[in-house]
């Protein structure tokens, strides 16, 4: 279930990959070599259903792990609730993209979904890399664009309105919305297309969080 | 009343008139998160003149629940007989974090984080 994938980063960051790549927001295109983690799923291995509880024990998995190596200013320790506001904060997040990719991603893809994290000077960041079927990226640059030229907080209000006047349906982007509003965390997306046997269209969502 | 799944219970205790929620929901949308939703509008579509939300032990909730719970807040405020209470807790982060926006859907709505 939970694989290291050496090669996939190079793979995924290589210059080549980059010039046909569309870029939203301020997308970090190389992760540091320092401390990192990837967790890699295959999406067509098992239901979604069945798949669904392993989101919550990866991202407190992930959480936890990283806690070790969160950096710290001067090296003071954190206290115990700054800790526990951390793991929470990247518990949440993690949680969230893992969601969306196993929402989003196509099943019939044998595409990888991954959950790398990498941590920097003062930030965590996240990255969740899946495929995605070609129809859905139209609606879901559509929402970006909507994100990156709205007040965050006033969309996320409208949203949530929106949402209690439809029948169990729900706008997707409150995940997103909720890691602005409530975690100030910064996210970008990169759509890129894969050559397998078939070109498989993917998209990288990276969330930053500031320590 | 009471709706139970493998990390989570939610249940209400008539005696204070609060619906407790405890555990961790991750379930997968909105449809899954239908019967929790329905245990709500039941309680409140006896019009009481309290009623509690009581989330002091819900360790997680992820945005879909948030949605939900949102949804609620939003259907209450036509209920203005009914003084709406959410009760959480300051040891569990995401609530400090994300209820207080219960509270701007609906700010008649007391928010008590203990």
């Amino acid at each position: 279930m939970i694989q290291i994938f050496g090669n996939f980063l190079d793979n995924l960051f290589t210059n080549e990959n980059l010039e046909k790549a569309q870029v939203f927001g301020d997308f970090v295109e190389r992760p540091q070599q320092d401390e990192h983690l990837t967790l890699g799923f295959s999406p067509s291995a098992i239901p979604i259903r069945k798949r669904w509880r392993n989101n919550g024990l990866s991202a407190d998995y992930v959480a936890n792990y990283l806690a070790t190596f969160f950096p710290t200013k001067d090296n003071q320790a954190y206290s115990i609730e700054k800790l526990a506001e951390m793991k929470s904060a990247v518990s949440y997040i993690a949680n969230e993209l893992l969601e969306n990719s196993m929402k989003y991603a196509d099943q019939t893809a044998l595409y990888p979904i991954t959950l790398h994290t990498q941590l920097d000077d003062d930030k965590i960041r996240l990255f969740v890399d899946n495929s995605i079927l070609p129809p859905q990226i139209e609606n879901f640059q559509t929402f970006i664009k909507e994100l990156m030229n709205s007040d965050p907080d006033e969309l996320f209000i409208r949203k949530l309105e929106e949402n209690a006047e439809s029948e169990n349906t729900e706008s997707s982007g409150l995940g997103f919305l909720t890691m602005i509003n409530d975690y100030s965390a910064k996210l970008a997306w990169k759509f890129d297309t894969v050559e397998q046997d078939s070109p498989v269209m993917t998209v990288t969502t990276m969330v930053e969080l500031a320590v | 009343m009471q709706v139970k799944g493998e990390n989570y219970n939610v249940w209400f205790d008539k005696n204070n008139s609060a619906v407790n929620f405890n555990g961790a929901l991750r379930l997968t949308g909105m449809q899954d998160y239908a019967p929790i939703l329905q245990l709500l509008n039941e309680i409140a579509a006896g019009e009481p003149p309290n009623m509690v939300i009581n989330l002091q032990d819900l360790e997680f909730l992820n945005s879909s629940g948030i949605s939900m719970l949102s949804k609620f807040i939003i259907g209450m405020r036509k209920k203005k007989m009914v003084q709406m209470k959410i009760l959480g807790s300051t040891n569990i982060p995401w609530q400090g974090k994300s209820l207080k926006n219960l509270q701007r859907l609906m700010p008649g709505l007391t928010l008590d984080l203990q």
